[in-house]
């Protein structure tokens, strides 16, 4: 059984190291894990994508469409974009957050007024919270992503441990008060 | 211990465990990471650095090889195309420490100008090349590159790609070797290709092949993976890992060493299978070589040839191979994406870029550009770049066309590291040619696009050591430039004064558009700005400059996002009603 996890968002929103979060838990859990990250233009309000795998054995670090058991999106329409990966029933989680591309500044395109019933519609198990509120609450805007993870992690069968320990040796050691108590915040939320 | 590496990190830890000495390179998305991972092995002795373009860089490995050490050198696909001279007359005269030459390829082209498939190169310079599927193999296969080099005295190519780079598995960290005594003996019936030993030197390296393609049938690093006899598959790197999971009923010959070719292995593989596909991930290499041998098999009619080849490609094959059984239909980008912007790179907030190409937006000049972060300059609501050819040719492009008598004025644009890369010949040619082109290097102080590289003009090595830093200016009076304006592109009216100036000059004239990428200054520019609602008509001037930081929400009036702006101070200069301020 391999457990496959789909993380998008927008380039500086903490995808990447959301990704290094969850492979780490799973590698402390003694899984083998790979991760796959889209970055060549990432600081640059591109779109990011992060695949992670963890299971047995596993030979291939990119996801099949319809195959993800979660699908984690620090961006409205990213969550959207990805949607085709998440299998029939598996867990979406959505943070409450818009970024508005140039395109559309331009008057190129339109972002869609609607995201919220779209994601109702496309998402039959979707965990949706407004985590840059959370984060703001608990002293940081950069804690949405590790809120994210944490309202992901019950979908996971990784011991609580291994969470805390990745997310010791992930982030800077003056944040690791303030991150574990953003994951633990996040992992509360239903 | 196991450790989470990347594929560029066990290139890195491969390299440093193999003995390395010397390593060179130039940036170059997707294989950056390498040399900068290795500068950490620098305390324990290893030499790194950013050499000014991958001719360089391949040409100083050569002489740290020839002198003894082991070496690697990196780049990304495009880049073995500027090293492509030195790589083939090093294939003659040979290496004595083992040198590995790694090529990060991009299938799917996430941050290149083209998906060329560095296999070929290989084949033209008559080298080894290896193909690794993971970090793990990434590790264990920059070794063997070391071992095979110094066996048959010839450098050897890893070739990784952007799934194998960008991704990462568990390696398990050995201790290093002991690094080569370097010591150089002369030996110029060696060394010295003059066509009278360059022709004996000729036939050495045919006889290497036949080795080699031996050597490849027995190597564990091409790998069978038994599933019965009802189909097989031929693949090779990363491809052979989807593979293994998307066809678990099928016999696969996963290739890591794929060139000289395994004929033998290739026939008896396909001798224990009813039907044989070859999957191969850019051309069809390996496909025409096996049918060439007699072999039936399947390949490109089936399989992708351009783009990377995602496990939902290989799903694709499946079904088409198997018309008979009705396989599930893979989900596809869902009805309520189709009408999604697009979110492309930008220029960031703070970019210098934005202001020069916002001054050059009052000119109807013609655009030549470049490779780097300045390429974003192209889109809307910038639009003001015309041509991209390669790194340099933002210079010569421009001095091409205004020799073939283009009516227009044309600017040709290269970065700061694109100049010392490959613009200073093109800044020669258009000043010794008596071109009348208008240059311009937008210098940010740091090759930004691939993450912040140092190069010459920087003043720091890649090793963090001061060092001299090269002018741009003096290079270029060097050359004979006598019109050298530099200008502030954060100041609109400083930056259009002078391209207006420059533009009018009947000779050629250079304009440095000097000031450093705030991202790696890593400090606000200034405070952020505030647009005055009760002043501001909604004239949307403002957004002309395109900046990620000026968002037009729902209610359709521009707002600037505090946490993004830059403090940069460009919008203000465009808003004619001077409602854009600092916040206090």
């Amino acid at each position: 059984m391999i457990y496959n996890i789909l993380l998008s968002g927008v380039g500086g929103q903490g995808i990447l190291l959301a990704a290094k979060i969850i492979s780490k838990a799973a590698e402390l859990a003694g899984y083998e894990v790979t991760a796959k990250e889209t970055h060549g233009m990432a600081q640059r309000g591109g779109s990011v994508m992060a695949q992670i795998k963890f299971g047995e054995k596993v030979h291939s670090p990119l996801i099949l469409e319809g195959t993800a058991d979660v699908l984690a999106s620090l961006e409205h329409i990213e969550a959207i974009r990805c949607a085709h990966y998440l299998k029939p029933g598996g867990l979406a989680v959505v943070a409450k957050q818009s970024v508005i591309p140039v395109t559309v500044s331009c008057g190129n395109a339109k972002y869609p007024q609607d995201v919220e019933e779209r994601l109702n519609k496309l998402f039959s198990n979707l965990k949706y919270c407004d985590c840059v509120k959370e984060a703001l609450e608990l002293g940081d805007v950069r804690l949405a992503n590790t809120i994210l993870i944490g309202m992901l992690s019950n979908a996971l069968p990784l011991p609580m441990e291994c969470w805390e320990k990745a997310i010791e040796g992930s982030v800077k050691p003056a944040t690791v008060k303030a991150n574990l108590n953003a994951f633990a915040r996040g992992r509360v939320i239903s | 211990m196991k450790k989470l590496y990347s594929g560029n990190e066990a290139i890195a830890r491969g390299a440093f465990e193999g003995g390395v000495t010397a390593t060179f390179g130039y940036p170059g998305t997707p294989s950056t990471e390498i040399l900068e991972n290795l500068v950490q092995y620098s305390k324990q002795g290893v030499y790194c650095e950013w050499s000014p373009n991958e001719k360089v860089a391949l040409e100083a490995a050569a002489g740290a090889s020839i002198a003894g050490a082991r070496t690697i050198t990196t780049m990304k696909l495009v880049g073995l195309n500027v090293a492509a001279d030195p790589l083939m007359t090093l294939s003659y005269i040979g290496v004595v420490g083992g040198m590995v030459i790694v090529v990060a390829d991009d299938p799917g082209q996430d941050s290149s100008q083209t998906e060329q498939d560095t296999r070929h190169y290989a084949r033209l310079a008559k080298i080894p090349v290896l193909e690794p599927a993971n970090a793990a193999e990434a590790r264990d296969f920059v070794i063997k590159g070391f071992e095979l080099s110094e066996k048959y005295g010839c450098p050897v190519i890893l070739r990784t790609t952007t799934c194998v780079s960008h991704s990462r598995s568990l390696v398990e960290e050995r201790e290093p070797r002991e690094r080569n005594a370097t010591c150089f003996k002369s030996n110029v019936q060696q060394f010295v290709p003059l066509p009278i030993w360059g022709r004996k030197l000729r036939v050495k390296v045919e006889e290497r092949m036949v080795a080699q393609a031996a050597e490849a049938c027995t190597s564990p690093m091409n790998e069978i993976i038994e599933n019965g006899s009802e189909l097989g598959i031929i693949s090779h790197g990363v491809t052979a890992a989807h593979c293994i999971e998307i066809f678990p009923e099928a016999s696969i010959l996963k290739i890591g060493f794929g060139w000289p070719f395994p004929d033998e292995l290739f026939k008896s593989f396909a001798a224990k299978v009813k039907r044989l596909v070859v999957i191969e991930e850019g051309d069809p290499i390996m496909e025409e070589h096996i049918k060439s041998l007699g072999i039936a098999c399947e390949g490109k009619g089936l399989v992708p040839r351009c783009g990377e080849l995602t496990p939902a490609k290989l799903y694709a094959i499946k079904q088409q191979l198997y018309p008979e059984q009705t396989l599930p239909q893979l989900p596809s980008i869902v009805e309520e994406a189709g009408d999604l912007p697009a979110r492309p790179p930008m220029l960031c907030a703070g970019c210098p870029h934005r202001g020069l190409f916002l001054a050059l937006t009052k000119f109807d000049v013609i655009v030549s550009g470049d490779i780097g972060c300045y390429s974003l300059g192209v889109f809307p609501p910038l639009n003001r770049t015309d041509t991209i050819l390669c790194m340099g040719a933002g210079f010569t492009i421009a001095h091409g066309m205004q020799k073939a008598g283009e009516q227009k004025k044309v600017v040709g644009i290269v970065g700061d590291s694109t100049f010392f890369h490959s613009g200073i010949t093109g800044l020669l040619d258009v000043v010794y040619n008596k071109g009348n082109s208008t240059l311009i290097v937008v210098d940010n102080r740091i090759t930004a696009m691939t993450g912040h590289q140092e190069h010459p003009g920087t003043g720091t090595t890649l090793m963090g050591e001061p060092t001299k830093s090269a002018s741009i200016e003096a290079i270029a009076r060097a050359c004979g430039m006598e019109r050298i304006r530099v200008c502030n592109p954060y100041n609109q009216a400083e930056t259009i004064a002078i391209i207006k100036e420059e533009l009018e000059a009947d000779e050629p004239s250079l304009i440095i558009s000097r000031a450093p990428c705030p991202l790696h200054v890593r400090k606000p520019m200034g405070p952020a700005r505030v647009i005055d609602d009760e002043r501001c008509v909604n004239c949307k001037l403002c957004l002309r400059c395109g900046c990620p930081a000026i968002e037009v929400g729902a209610n359709g009036r521009p707002s600037i996002n505090p946490t993004a702006c830059n403090g940069c101070g460009l919008c203000d200069q465009l808003c004619k009603l001077g409602c854009i301020a600092p916040s206090k």
